[in-house]
């Protein structure tokens, strides 16, 4: 029997390729661009995967985004899901989120599992205590989408456990609204969701919630240039969960999740992500591991716009 | 499901154009008065960084990362974006500056950077006080409006 060691440099890197899976690989892929694109001028990310805050796409800027998610379920297999994303700043008060959703489940396949188109309104056009944003969301996934965008009604471990071949075929077309209320107060952001999700089925309403709370590590910037300056570094945590649905509201039974995260943004527009999540109820998963990395172009809307002139 | 998928790429092609070819209505969004919209209470605040070398270094690294794509790095403005240099910037006090980088003007395209730390705003502001002001018709092509 062959060692590994002694394989050729080109077949260990396809070896290990294949033990990765297609869908990682594109991620490492993208992620490797991001990295190398030049510097675009214009801001970060917040630190949130799954809670929204009152902060807007500037108008004309295209941030693209990959966010995999590892899955370390109780009693299914283990998944990577991820989404692409699409955030697109239509006005000052107006962002618009288009997303490409997939997942690979260890010894089962690959798929892509359906699209989300969400769009974003804030409500008041300056900054008060509270600030409120409509989110209005309409996704066409089937049931075989593990990326854990949000999580309403009882939660997803035992959906998780069924076959690719038998949740691929389940069509899931639903529509969302969120009420995102969101405040800062002395470079901290606390940010609220309220979650209500509706299979256009005949399936009823189910609901969740999201909390966050995060903060720079440092408020004031350094006067020299740097990529590890303290006020690049956002860290926070997330509380989400299932608020069960229509005919039995409430937390008793649902999954709750709490998740912290670490947030880096790169002067050159690109901001890294992590939040390491663990599940808090019998119907939530062990833990999941979140990554993510988006970078932004900056007036992609006034460019494309001349074209049309 | 491929219907759908085209309907709203098309759709997401045309918000793009759309923000893209909107034209600016030169009566809407005078910047002069939007600044004067800032709140008393706040017009009068002090800046805790004012004259301070290390903030105006720190606020030009700032303006550079999230403005200068719009108002372009020497700050004289760029299409839609006005000139920072120009008399009516640099006559407003350092509280109406603060402010309208605070809320921004959202309808006229300026967003609102309540996202920084108002210690990073502060920076902004000071740097954006050390940038000289035009002579009034050095630079005619983009007028700001009073």
């Amino acid at each position: 029997m062959r060692s590994r060691a002694n394989e050729p440099a080109a077949a260990q890197r396809l070896s290990l390729l294949k033990r990765v899976g297609p869908l990682p690989r594109i991620n490492l892929a993208i992620l490797t661009t991001f990295t190398l694109l030049p510097f675009s001028l214009d801001a970060g990310e917040g630190p949130y995967f799954i809670t929204y805050d009152h902060h807007m796409e500037e108008p004309g800027n295209l941030e693209i985004a990959i966010n995999p998610v590892l899955g370390l379920p109780k009693s299914a297999n283990t998944f990577v899901g991820s989404w692409t994303e699409f955030e697109y700043g239509v006005k000052g008060w107006w962002t618009s989120e288009f997303y490409l959703n997939g997942q690979t489940t260890r010894h089962d396949s690959t798929l892509f599992t359906g699209f989300r188109w969400e769009n974003r309104f804030r409500l008041l056009r300056r900054e008060h205590w509270i600030n409120p944003v409509f989110y209005l969301e309409f996704a066409n996934v089937n049931a075989a989408d593990k990326t854990l965008r949000e999580v309403v009604g009882f939660g997803p471990e035992e959906e998780h456990a069924e076959p690719n071949a038998r949740t691929r075929m389940e069509k899931e077309r639903e529509i969302e609204g969120k009420l995102i209320l969101s405040s800062n107060y002395k470079g901290w952001n606390f940010s609220e969701n309220f979650i209500a999700e509706k299979n256009l089925s005949n399936e009823p309403w189910q609901f969740g919630y999201a909390l966050g709370i995060s903060h720079p590590l440092a408020l004031a910037a350094t006067p020299e240039p740097c990529s590890f300056c303290r006020e690049n570094f956002h860290a926070g945590i997330e509380f989400y969960g299932g608020l069960g649905n229509w005919h039995k509201f409430g937390l008793p039974g649902a999954s709750r999740y709490i998740a912290p995260v670490l947030a880096w943004d790169l002067p050159n527009g690109t901001t890294f992500r992590i939040s390491p999540t663990f599940g808090l109820t019998e119907n939530s998963h062990r833990a999941l591991i979140r990554f993510g990395v988006s970078y932004e172009f900056a007036g992609l809307g006034r460019r494309l716009g001349h074209l049309f002139r | 499901m491929r219907r759908t998928v085209m309907a709203v790429t098309i759709a997401m092609v045309l918000l793009v154009t759309r923000t893209g070819l909107a034209k600016k209505d030169p009566r809407k969004g005078d910047l002069g008065s939007e600044l004067r919209r800032a709140p008393i209470s706040v017009q009068w605040l002090r800046n805790p960084y004012a004259g301070q070398d290390p903030a105006i270094r720190a606020g030009k690294k700032l303006y550079l990362r999230h403005c200068a794509g719009c108002h372009g790095a020497d700050g004289r403005g760029k299409e839609k974006a006005p000139n920072l240099s120009s008399p009516t910037i640099q006559s407003v006090t350092p509280g109406m500056l603060f402010w309208f980088l605070k809320n921004g003007n959202l309808s006229e395209g300026m967003p609102a950077w309540s996202r920084l730390p108002d210690q990073q705003l502060w920076q902004i502001v000071t740097f954006l006080q050390t940038l000289c002001p035009e002579l009034p018709n050095q630079n005619a092509s983009q007028p700001i409006q009073e």
